[in-house]
């Protein structure tokens, strides 16, 4: 959890120095967290904004671009940035050449899908409607026999125009709504806003409060993991593991209602403090069910990845290479899966995470196998970390700071490791010290792309178990 | 009074053995699971249903279900599910047993592709892909059995008669081979996933995703049946009980061997995951390979005994 709040004029340079400077700077190591625009005063004009991370701190750079003229596209050569220039050109007609693929990413404009022409050759679509209770996307596979040559993903059902409604009221009453973005990742979007927004009040929270936005976001993961790990187990049919994993989710959730009346975590974080309450009462239920948790676990953990047949299902499966991953700019579980150490709660440390530390954990294979080890392995750091961290603050119910105004003509960028990656919230300020711009980016956005790429040459019949091990949101992306 | 009680065999045992199934499972992951009988009211919920047809389908989809309804009963009168005795006998009915289930293939391959579904589409290449694979399987088993007792009708073949070291060999390795056809022919897990909603990973039951209502009924009777003859194949070939035994416990000791097949389905469906679907044809070849091993062993057996 971390938060940078700038003078945006103080780092806006021309366009030339702007992309001199960013590919500098991405050269020299620093990894790119966000790029995005905004409408500029001049309408001829579209504000750019990159947010990069390199040694533990976030920095940004800013350009204007002229809408008229054409640029050339960063993607061709550098194709983390492939997503973020296909929501610029969606979002304000941004002209760019040799982009490779300017699909929009949620509007229902017309884009020609990839096609595959030969014998043996079929194309499948699945969605937007599915069986199941999911949300809507739309697949469409090439294939050779069973063989998947390439997955194309289309998503937008589920466009709500968060970002221009979240403009609509007092920027200090946005909880319920920042809750709501990706219902399964509340507490990581709420404290990333909230962290957004002190830091352009200058509030400071107490520790207390931050501690007690940690617990929540850790109980998060646990129960989302244990969500993920039990419908992984349910695609490959292993009984057991679905049953278990799935309860034991229960006792996970129950515990975030047990605090803050929620068992999604609403209401958990609140700009200047948190609303959970952990006195000692709550505190011997919660820690009961760590136990709980983690008794069950030390069972059903070695039970799955012992099953030969679930290694069979899993391993080689889905494979995205460290290489594709650093090179897609992919983040969270699917990164770490693929040998690459980015967690913002070691990378970006706050108060919390300095003084209690959380150990990131990487595995190298790639595949389905891998991902799901990360979760097995990241829910037992995060059962080790709320032990520590219960042990400190036997009680846990920190009084509310008051947020005042904001400072005008600011920048706040909050970078949170939500369960399934890094959550960014972008909040900008006009003179008037009212809500400019805001910008959100779930770690989905990132994401989808690497399950397309995950599942080239492999069957048909897999993509449901690569798709669970992403496990990744539709309305996070499609906002 | 057999034939009573193998038609009653015949309706009640496709609802039961479901029953059983999802009971095992249920006590494997910790709940208590479905009524036994849960099978038959959901049958009876759909029986109730109006059906919906897709405009694009013709009468190959409304003639589907029924076919493959009447031919898998049919192929249940060849079989003796209770005591010694089936209602139909002749000879080589081993071989009407197995066209009989080709024909109800072939028609729902063919509603499969009816409706211009590529799901649809995709899971009858691997139905037919498989049935392929699986026929050599088939006809090994029963064809080591005919050979070996020297009749050729099921009433005749199943029933024990000397126990040698190599007929139990014959005997065990043709259950086994005969188990692993079940597990496809009622697409239960490993090779398929009856429970799943997953359309891609699906074979039998994405090939009943348009069937509603009695159409729908209908297969998953059919269905339920074809786990009925399986069991009962194996329980009668697993039977100890002579010729000399009086009819109603052979009768009973199958019913109790046909509930143990259940028993083990579920318990293999609770303990395994899933196979790929690439590594399916290995698994059916291994049943044809056990099939083959028992064929060897009645040949063996048969030239040391001249």
């Amino acid at each position: 959890m971390s938060a940078l709040v700038v003078d945006p004029a103080e780092h806006t340079c021309r366009k030339e120095a702007f992309f001199e400077r960013l590919r500098a700077q991405l050269s020299e190591g620093a990894r790119l967290v966000g790029y995005y625009g905004r409408p500029a005063d001049d309408s001829g004009q579209v504000v750019i904004t990159a947010v990069l991370s390199a040694n533990g701190k976030l920095s940004v750079l800013r350009t204007g671009l002229s809408r008229p003229h054409s640029h050339r596209a960063l993607s061709a050569e550098l194709p983390a940035f492939q997503i973020f220039e296909r929501e610029l050109h969606e979002q304000y007609g941004l002209r760019l050449h040799e982009h490779p693929w300017l699909k929009p990413v949620r509007s229902d404009a017309p884009y020609p899908f990839y096609s595959l022409k030969g014998k043996e050759v079929h194309e499948v679509a699945v969605g937007p409607i599915h069986a199941g209770v999911i949300e809507p996307g739309h697949f469409r596979f090439m294939c050779l026999g069973e063989v998947v040559h390439h997955l194309e993903i289309q998503l937008g059902y589920q466009h709500r125009g968060v970002e221009a409604l979240l403009l609509k009221k007092d920027p200090r009453a946005l909880g319920p709504l920042v809750e709501t973005i990706a219902g399964d990742t509340s507490v990581a979007h709420a404290w990333a806003y909230c962290e957004a927004l002190e830091a352009l009040a200058g509030v400071t929270t107490s520790f207390e409060a931050q501690v007690s936005r940690a617990i929540g976001l850790e109980l998060e993961r646990i129960a989302m993991h244990l969500a993920s790990l039990a419908g992984m187990a349910t695609d490959i049919a292993f009984l057991q593991g679905g049953t278990t994993y799935g309860r034991l989710r229960t006792t996970a959730i129950n515990s975030s209602m047990l605090a803050c009346g929620s068992r999604f975590g609403r209401g958990w974080v609140r700009p200047g403090g948190a609303w959970a309450k952990l006195e000692s009462g709550q505190q011997a239920t919660l820690r009961a069910n760590l136990k709980l948790l983690k008794d069950d676990l030390a069972i059903i953990n070695p039970h799955l990845l012992g099953a030969r047949s679930v290694q069979h299902r899993l391993k080689g499966i889905g494979r995205v290479t460290r290489e594709q991953a650093i090179e897609l700019g992919i983040v969270g579980v699917a990164a770490r899966a693929s040998g690459i150490e980015v967690d913002a709660r070691a990378d970006l440390p706050g108060p919390v995470h300095l003084r209690y530390g959380i150990r990131g954990v990487i595995e190298n294979s790639g595949d389905c196998w891998a991902r799901a080890v990360v979760r097995i392995r990241e829910i037992d750091e995060s059962l080790r970390w709320l032990e520590e961290v219960l042990d400190a603050f036997p009680t846990c119910s920190p009084d509310a700071a008051r947020v005042g105004a904001l400072k005008p003509d600011t920048l706040a960028v909050a970078v949170c490791e939500g369960w399934r990656g890094e959550v960014v919230h972008c909040l900008e300020t006009d003179a008037a010290g009212g809500l400019r711009h805001y910008k959100v980016q779930d770690p989905s956005l990132r994401n989808w792309f690497a399950l397309a790429l995950s599942l080239r040459e492999n069957e048909i019949s897999d993509f449901p178990i690569c798709n669970k091990s992403f496990d990744l949101s539709y309305c996070g992306n499609d906002l | 009074m057999t034939i009573l009680a193998h038609l009653a065999a015949l309706l009640l045992l496709p609802i039961v053995l479901v029953g059983i199934i999802n009971r095992t499972r249920a006590r494997w992951s910790g709940r208590k699971g479905p009524p036994i009988l849960q099978g038959g009211f959901d049958l009876w919920r759909l029986l109730k249903k109006r059906p919906v047809y897709s405009e694009v389908t013709t009468g190959i989809f409304r003639l589907a279900p029924l076919v493959v309804l009447a031919t898998t009963f049919v192929s249940g009168l060849l079989v003796p599910l209770v005591g010694r005795a089936a209602p139909l006998s002749f000879a080589l009915d081993f071989v009407a047993l197995a066209y009989l289930w080709a024909l109800g293939r072939a028609l729902m391959i063919l509603a499969a592709l009816d409706t211009g579904s590529p799901f649809e589409g995709m899971g009858a290449s691997r139905e037919a892909t498989w049935a392929a694979l699986a026929e050599p399987g088939l006809f090994l088993a029963l064809g080591t059995l005919a050979a070996a007792s020297g009749h050729s009708s099921f009433a005749e073949l199943l029933p024990v008669q000397a126990v040698t070291p190599a007929a139990i060999v014959v005997r065990v390795g043709c259950a086994l081979t005969l188990f692993l056809i079940l597990q496809l022919e009622a697409a239960r897990v490993p090779i398929d996933d009856p429970s799943t909603h997953l359309e891609l990973t699906m074979i039998h039951e994405v090939m009943i995703l348009d069937h509603s209502g009695p159409d729908l009924a209908a297969l998953q009777y059919a269905t339920g049946l074809k786990l009925t003859i399986g069991a009962g194949l194996i329980a009668a070939l697993l039977n100890p009980l002579g010729p000399g035994e009086p009819a109603i416990w052979v009768a009973a000791v199958s019913l109790g061997l046909t509930f143990a097949v259940a028993i083990a389905i579920g318990c293999v469906e609770a303990l395994t995951a899933r196979l790929q679907l690439k590594a399916v044809p290995t698994y059916l070849v291994l049943g044809s390979l056990v099939g083959l091993l028992a064929l060897l062993t009645a040949a063996f057996d048969f030239g040391a005994r001249r």
